[in-house]
């Protein structure tokens, strides 16, 4: 911002066209450098993949050629597509129900530190269950239809955001818990004026990780039991050894996942205009 | 946001001090066993005055100021501050107090950080109270009203927390050590900035530091505490001019007084 008392400031730095220019011209060299070094690397990755598919005569069924995945891309996109939105729906469905229980748990947690000591353990438990044992009984519960998926997807993003909210709420700068004490503060105003705002950052990069792996738990619902979604359209070309339909699934998959987390991440950077870092 | 008047049917307004502190004990009860943080401390703060409470790390300084904000619980004794308990006190919104870390609020913007006090508490104002807005431009940070706490300096930080610990209009403002992570410039210019502020608000004021320059310099009266367990070494008046600016410091007087606290504080 233009502050009156950093102007003074300016006079402490002479000005050397020269050596700015020179500055400059290396800053913008990074900032390229930054951009093509990962697009030349994807491509590496892609010319070494095709050259070894080719050169080891790599049967079509173990493993495609990245053109084989791009023409499953452009012949087949109806079929990705139609697979794509059930495993879009489960995943935003079990990442809101998830983070919405993640967060209703964590404030119960906080405010009444009794509620924590009793149940803290047993979401410590259920998290040690590996995702893939819980699905089948999740599905022998709850049946063939969408809510196997979205609960499997739900309870994956559960654990993050109930760890990372209950920290947030409640790692608090003491001097601000004692400012509101000495302000008469209510109990309640305590916590919506200085323990959620307190525990956004803390919510966010719970957000971010639960972006993904909300994804992974629609996807492994829907390996049991399923014959529509990313998940199933995986099973289905491995029974069938389609190797380029199945790779391309994978990177349908991941690319959802890549953009669930962006939006994510945009939104966060729009929430937050406060520099955490600096002032915690 | 509503206004209180000061009260008359009670005996806060006709009580003479801000601050009467008869033989107050604070014990804490902890793993290794009881710990005595204050040992029968009495202290009478008259109103409009400047107390500096000045010892070794471990006396109870802090603790005393907690007794009187109502954050602690004396153990014993009896502490009113204007002549009531410091609890129906800090609910009056007579108490402001600034903490060694400005604690502000990093989502907030400078004005609304000091707005703080406003919108929780029952939003009560005491009459007469200032603007926050007024109570920026008097710190020193009118056309900063926007910044955030990231943008600030540490001194400018701590300059909005006294800002923010003024805007219910408090009769009685207790600082604990506000300037003790500021490099020696800042602190020389926040303590005769801080004098300004006592000198047009006419607020009590009760402030906690380890270093005798600035006990000096601020009070009227220095308050020598011993650790170990806390309790009154010896209260000395300060008999110096005002307005005071740092080159007073210079003086002999000064320097004599200065001595003298050196030499108490030894032997605490």
């Amino acid at each position: 911002m233009a502050a009156p008392s950093t102007a003074p400031m300016n006079a402490v730095f002479a000005s050397d066209d020269a050596a700015m220019a020179g500055f400059l011209a290396n800053q913008k060299r990074l900032r390229w450098r930054k951009r093509l070094l990962p697009a030349i690397a994807v491509v590496g990755i892609f010319a070494i993949w095709s050259i070894a598919v080719t050169a080891l005569h790599v049967k079509p069924f173990i493993a495609p050629s990245p053109w084989a995945v791009v023409d499953v891309f452009r012949d087949r996109l109806d079929i990705m597509l139609t697979n794509l939105v059930p495993t879009m729906i489960e995943a935003l469905l079990g990442f809101t129900l998830g983070n919405f229980l993640a967060i209703c748990v964590a404030t119960a947690f906080v405010t009444r530190k009794m509620v924590e000591e009793a149940f803290f353990p047993i979401a410590v438990m259920v998290n040690t269950i590996p995702i893939v044992a819980t699905a089948p009984i999740l599905v022998l519960l709850l049946g063939n239809g969408i809510a196997p998926k979205v609960a499997i997807s739900a309870i994956i993003c559960f654990f993050p955001t109930l760890v990372n909210m209950t920290r947030g709420l409640r790692d608090v700068n003491q001097q601000a818990l004692e400012l509101m004490r000495v302000l008469s503060a209510s109990e309640a105003e305590v916590f919506f004026k200085l323990r959620v705002k307190n525990a956004l950052p803390y919510l966010f990069s719970a957000l971010r990780i639960t972006a993904s792996t909300s994804v992974i738990g629609a996807i492994v619902g829907e390996w049991i039991g399923s014959n529509i979604g990313i998940g199933a359209l995986i099973i289905q070309a491995t029974y069938n050894f389609d190797s380029a339909l199945l790779y391309a699934s994978v990177v349908m998959g991941s690319c959802f996942s890549v953009v669930f987390f962006t939006i994510i991440s945009y939104v966060e950077s729009r929430t937050i205009k406060w520099n955490v870092v600096a002032t915690t | 946001m509503t206004v209180i008047a000061p009260m008359s049917s009670t005996g806060a307004t006709q009580a003479e001090n801000a601050v009467a502190c008869a033989e107050v004990t604070v014990r804490f009860i902890t793993a290794r066993g009881a710990v005595t943080a204050l040992d029968k401390v009495s202290v009478i703060v008259p109103r409009g005055s400047f107390l500096t409470l000045l010892g070794p790390s471990g006396c109870g300084k802090s603790t005393l100021l907690r007794v009187m904000a109502d954050l602690i619980k004396a153990t014993s004794g009896s502490m009113t501050v204007f002549g009531d308990r410091p609890s129906v006190a800090r609910r009056n919104r007579e108490i402001g107090f600034v903490f060694q870390d400005p604690a502000l609020l990093p989502w907030r913007t400078a004005l609304e950080n000091v707005m703080l006090p406003l919108e929780v508490g029952g939003g009560v104002a005491r009459q007469g109270h200032r603007s926050a807005r007024d109570l920026l431009a008097m710190v020193g940070l009118a056309g900063w009203e926007d910044a955030f706490p990231h943008e600030l300096s540490g001194g400018m930080r701590q300059r909005v927390a006294i800002a923010r610990a003024l805007v219910t209009g408090p009769r009685l403002l207790l600082m604990d050590e506000p300037f003790g992570a500021l490099d020696e410039i800042t602190r020389d210019r926040l303590n005769e900035e801080l004098l300004d502020v006592w000198a047009s608000t006419g607020v009590t004021i009760v402030f906690v530091t380890h270093s005798i320059y600035e006990a000096a310099f601020l009070g009227q009266q220095v308050l020598l505490l011993a650790a170990r367990p806390g309790r009154v070494r010896e209260l000395v008046p300060v008999d110096l001019p005002s307005p005071r600016r740092v080159a007073l410091r210079e003086t002999p007087e000064f320097v004599a007084l200065a001595g003298h606290l050196r030499r108490v504080l030894e032997t605490c």
